[in-house]
């Protein structure tokens, strides 16, 4: 199983940099996302708070954990619109968003830059 | 902690044939507050069961008595699922708080839409009826994506108000589907809302497995057992 860091290019040093817990965020604001998204996926996967912070961009999700079906998905996602006030549309959700920890944060990230 | 049955009435005056009898989980010692559960529905039925287990045994605990009755379509059920509709859960819903002498509903969930709103009572982690669809069918997209068919929660629905659909295993009925569509939930005064903040933890429906924490059993026990004016040292 390969798994890609799907991080944007511009946070690349910071993926390559010591601070492995801080994989996608450059701001307080993106931190703070980081902490919620990790504590979304604590709740879902019923994650140690100190397995939650270990999560990195390249962590795999959809496709790389069993127990992480469709139903799951839809509960995590449904979860994120609440607790980041965005709306999530059929057409934002695909293979790459949802494949690693980065690519949903990324993601969640920038929905909330344009909320 | 009993297990027997009840049989809900027939739904329309003069049907000759009665419903199949459905499974019912007591705590009985006819005491003063007795409490009906309505369970989530569908997918987080299963998630939260056996927290809604531990949660009636921590009342038992509490002096409070409880009750859990299948209602047609759900959980052990016999009667199809996809013959069911909200409405008509709401009359079993009635009859079981009647059949229960419950002195209060308890409602989980998607439960809220068929519980009884003339009764006093709670509702926990309220779930109104256009997102519980709206989980069902992103579950749905999701799925056919990963098959590599192209289905938008729109067409999906489109299709479902006709013939009903199958929803991550859960087949619905065109009624049932638009009955959630629009099933919102009003205040009320008799019930109050408790959220999940109140129970410190996450909720166990957003739970990949279903899973357990006794601690937020017994929080939800212990508000409840202050709602109905039971201290903590008549409980013990």
């Amino acid at each position: 199983m390969s798994s890609k860091p799907i991080v944007h290019d511009e946070f690349a040093s910071e993926t390559s940099d010591s601070t492995k817990l801080r994989v996608v965020a450059k701001s307080d604001t993106d931190r703070s996302a980081e902490d919620t998204l990790k504590s979304i996926l604590a709740d879902v996967l019923a994650l140690e708070r100190e397995d939650a912070d270990a999560l990195d961009a390249d962590s795999g999700l959809f496709g790389h954990m069993p127990e992480l079906d469709s139903m799951a998905v839809a509960g995590l996602l449904t979860e994120i619109e609440d607790r980041f006030d965005i709306v999530i549309e059929d057409d934002d959700v695909d293979g790459e968003m949802l494949e690693t920890f980065g690519g949903l944060l990324g993601f969640v990230v920038s929905k909330t830059a344009q909320a | 902690m009993e297990f027997g049955t009840w049989s809900p009435e027939p739904l329309e005056p003069g049907a000759s044939s009665s419903l199949p009898d459905e499974l019912l989980v007591t705590f009985d010692e006819a005491r003063a507050h007795r409490v009906l559960i309505f369970p989530a529905l569908f997918d987080e039925a299963n998630k939260l069961r056996r927290f809604t287990l531990s949660f009636m045994r921590a009342l038992d605990e509490a002096g409070i008595d409880s009750a859990l009755p299948d209602l047609p379509g759900c959980n052990e059920s016999l009667a199809p699922l996809a013959a069911q509709t909200i409405s008509d859960w709401q009359r079993c819903a009635e009859q079981a708080a009647q059949r229960f002498q419950a002195t209060h509903c308890l409602a989980i969930r998607g439960g809220a839409l068929l519980a009884p709103s003339d009764r006093p009572g709670w509702r926990y982690g309220l779930l109104d009826g256009p997102k519980l669809l709206s989980g069902l069918l992103r579950a749905q997209t999701i799925a056919a994506r990963e098959a590599g068919l192209n289905e938008t929660r729109e067409t999906l629905i489109e299709r479902g108000r006709e013939r009903g659909l199958t929803l991550g295993g859960w087949t619905l009925g065109a009624s049932l589907l638009k009955e959630l569509e629009t099933a919102t939930l009003t205040p009320s005064p008799q019930i109050e809302e408790i959220e999940q903040a109140q129970l410190d933890g996450g909720g166990l429906w957003l739970r990949a497995e279903p899973g357990e924490d006794p601690q937020q059993a017994a929080t939800l026990a212990h508000i409840i057992a202050k709602g109905c004016g039971v201290k903590d040292e008549e409980a013990r």
